[in-house]
């Protein structure tokens, strides 16, 4: 065995590390001074506040190392992930503690060298440097195993990604395709070092490990560092402000673009429109490609399902919002009109019914409500029964909240007026938005799901069960996005048989009618819709059902069953 | 022709005169403008068109003839609702329209 303390060959690895330390640190310099001055504030306080710190701690260790979500998604992903993560990790521990409680090798002409490299220098290659005792050994190459078997399912995900559960998978450029390479190289050149003390290969590890770290900064690779950043900010509750700065840049650097969200999104029913996604997204704002992400940003339905399963919790829409936000569109809105409609309300009652667009267009859905008040003796009136006026989500939609502003102005005025306590809404793009963006304090907001099985439950309606077979669809503002799952099916059990869609609840697929994407066109909704209804007849009910007019106007155009609101539904039993 | 005899300014437009750079670049990217039927679909079902003269199917006539700016003013009026992109028999993307005019 070699017995020099210091061996040229650990030049590569050193020059790596003092680089891609460096680009790190200039890196959190500068997106912290992006940051708004009092998200700022707010990241400082959160690092010493005990609840986010120990949240920090937590989610370091489960997403960094353990990677826990991709682990509940896809658990030979989560193995390869931990594997290499974990493995990597405890290596670098190990051989710390190794080096600081063992002396090293003997002969070593320690005293010559002292002088020389004990003040910036210490020996890294542990198995080079110092002695190992059996437990040591044991545990170091447990460890080195375990990552060469996580790149092992790399491999095989790469060559074949379909034995891992994965269909589609990002398609890398050459930089990724060379830097995958050293990362794949560099455990197996350090195990055949280790076993064989080959000086080669020793070499070739050291600039494996140059080539990666060299590259890191520049790859997708650059998550590993960043995320830990991410999920930091994200604790201390910074929101997505500005496209491509401070908070948003930390988000772009933490994707991996591991690709899991290409499956899951409903525009994958075909390879053009996969493209659409949002790892194909992040990869472009990261790059730099203003035109590719704001298209990629119109385009999205914003259903939300890739933030949901995303193992990062990138917020992606969020980032494709602000980003929609940044085309020049010069649309001047000018809702002064509103002014002329007059906020007299014609009588006071307790609960205030807004149908909004959606609904004028399906008026089954309000004939079905007007019949279950009624039926239940509530005190309600219409707000919007002689025309209405847009509750403002799609103009939000396409970036532009402060053009919203008049009509939730008015709409909040004509609330008010009618002295309701309750706002019933039949549609989940009003419900989110008058859930989020107005000021309706000491009125009661809820979907008519949930108005409806409050109904049944308090006994005011009373119902009777029939035998037909329904599968029920989460509309996404309704499911996704304030998780009510379960008071619509509570309400179908009522009535009728409930059976499963293939996809439920939080992974429920988009009916691809979205008012959140702009540039589909009406053939490649068509795809989603078909795939969408396909999931739904997973298990050959007689109906579907659904709570979104929306959904219900779309689906009506491709599924061969009938497609009902849970309200119509509810109406028939009554 | 204007002989001076009118109340109220001509309506009448010198189709060899106009300028139809907006309209052909519309066309351009957008070529299911080609595909209107002028049904008014969109105009019937306008929660914008419910309180002022907001029409989509006459906003595209008021392009073809070059009257850029009155088309312009008439899209300040939209609540980007999309009501008129749902009813629209040929599935024209209404919404992405009404921006693309703007930009
Ligand atoms: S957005 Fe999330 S799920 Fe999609 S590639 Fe990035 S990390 Fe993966
Ligand atoms: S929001 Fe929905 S449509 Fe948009 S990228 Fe995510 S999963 Fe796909
Ligand atoms: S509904 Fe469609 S086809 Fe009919 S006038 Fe409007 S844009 Fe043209
Ligand atoms: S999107 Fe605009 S033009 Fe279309 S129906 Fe709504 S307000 Fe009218």
């Amino acid at each position: 065995m070699n017995s020099q303390i210091f061996h040229p060959f650990v030049l590569p690895f050193v020059l790596g590390m003092a680089f891609v330390l460096t680009y790190c640190l200039v890196g959190l310099i500068r997106v912290i001074s992006q940051l708004p001055k009092d998200d700022r504030k707010k990241f400082w306080r959160s690092l010493v506040t005990p609840k986010t710190a120990w949240a920090n701690i937590r989610d370091l260790f489960g997403d960094c190392l353990f990677h826990v979500k991709i682990w509940k998604r896809n658990p030979v992903l989560g193995y390869m992930h931990t594997a290499i993560a974990f493995g990597w990790f405890m290596i670098i521990v190990i051989g710390h503690v190794m080096l600081f409680t063992l002396k090293p090798l003997q002969g070593v002409e320690v005293e010559r060298l002292q002088g020389m490299f004990t003040n910036f220098y210490y020996p890294i290659f542990f198995k080079y440097f110092a002695e190992e005792t059996p437990v040591f050994a044991f545990l170091m190459d447990f460890f080195l195993l375990m990552i060469i078997s996580g790149i092992l399912i790399a491999v095989v995900k790469k060559i074949h990604s379909k034995i891992v559960g994965v269909k589609r998978v990002m398609h890398f450029g050459f930089a990724d395709s060379l830097i995958r390479f050293a990362l794949w190289t560099i455990f197996p050149f350090r195990l055949i070092a280790e076993k064989t003390n080959i000086m080669a290969f020793w070499w070739l590890y050291s600039i494996d490990l140059l080539i990666f770290m060299c590259m890191l900064p520049f790859t997708r690779y650059m998550h590993i560092p960043t995320e830990a950043l991410f999920i930091l900010l994200r604790h201390a509750g910074i929101k997505v402000t500005e496209p491509r700065k401070g908070y948003v840049l930390a988000e772009l650097y933490s994707c991996p673009s591991c690709g899991l969200c290409i499956d899951a999104c409903p525009m994958s029913v075909n390879d053009k429109m996969s493209g659409n996604t949002s790892a194909y997204f992040m990869k472009k704002l990261r790059n730099k490609d203003t035109e590719e992400s704001q298209r990629i940003a119109e385009t999205c339905l914003m259903c939300g399902k890739c933030v949901k399963i995303c193992p990062l919790s990138i917020e992606s829409c969020d980032i494709k919002f602000s980003q929609r936000a940044s085309i020049p569109y010069n649309i001047n809105s000018d809702h002064s009109y509103l002014n002329v409609i007059s906020t007299e309300a014609e009588k006071s009652s307790k609960v205030l019914y807004f149908a909004g667009c959606m609904t004028q267009l399906t008026p089954k859905i309000m004939r079905a409500m007007k019949q279950i008040m009624e039926k239940a003796g509530e005190d309600y009136q219409f707000m919007d029964e002689n025309g209405v006026i847009c509750c403002g989500r799609p103009m939000m939609l396409s970036g532009k909240t402060a053009e919203a502003k008049a009509m939730v102005e008015k709409n909040t005025e004509l609330i008010k007026k009618s002295g309701a306590t309750k706002l019933v809404l039949s549609c989940p793009i009003c419900y989110k938005v008058f859930k989020e963006e107005y000021h309706l304090e000491g009125i009661e907001i809820q979907h008519h799901t949930q108005y409806i099985d409050e109904l049944v439950k308090t006994g005011k309606l009373k119902v009777s069960k029939g035998d037909v077979n329904y599968v029920y669809h989460d509309p996404c503002e309704l499911g996704r996005a304030f998780e009510i799952y379960d008071e619509p099916r509570e309400v179908l059990e009522n009535v009728g048989n409930l059976r499963k869609a293939k996809s439920e609840k939080e992974i429920s697929i988009c009916c691809g009618g979205s008012l959140g994407s702009f540039t589909l066109t009406q053939q490649e909704r068509d795809e989603i819709t078909a795939n969408s209804v396909n999931d739904l007849m997973f298990n050959n009910p007689d109906e579907i059902v659904t709570a979104c007019p929306l959904c219900l106007k779309t689906f009506a155009r491709k599924s061969p069953v009938k497609v009902k609101d849970i309200a119509e539904v509810v109406s028939e039993k009554i | 022709m204007d002989f001076g005899f009118c109340l109220s300014p001509s309506s009448h437009v010198k189709m060899d005169s106009v300028d139809l750079t907006t309209f052909n670049r519309l066309k351009e990217i957008n070529p299911d403008v080609n595909t209107c039927i002028a049904c008014g679909s969109c105009t019937a079902t306008c929660t914008a068109g419910n309180f002022t003269e907001m029409s989509f199917r006459r906003m595209l006539l008021m392009l073809q003839r070059g009257k850029e700016d009155e088309a312009k003013k008439m899209i300040q009026r939209c609540m980007l609702c999309g009501k008129c992109t749902l009813v629209c028999p040929r599935g024209i993307n209404i919404r992405k329209i009404l921006l693309d005019i703007t930009r």
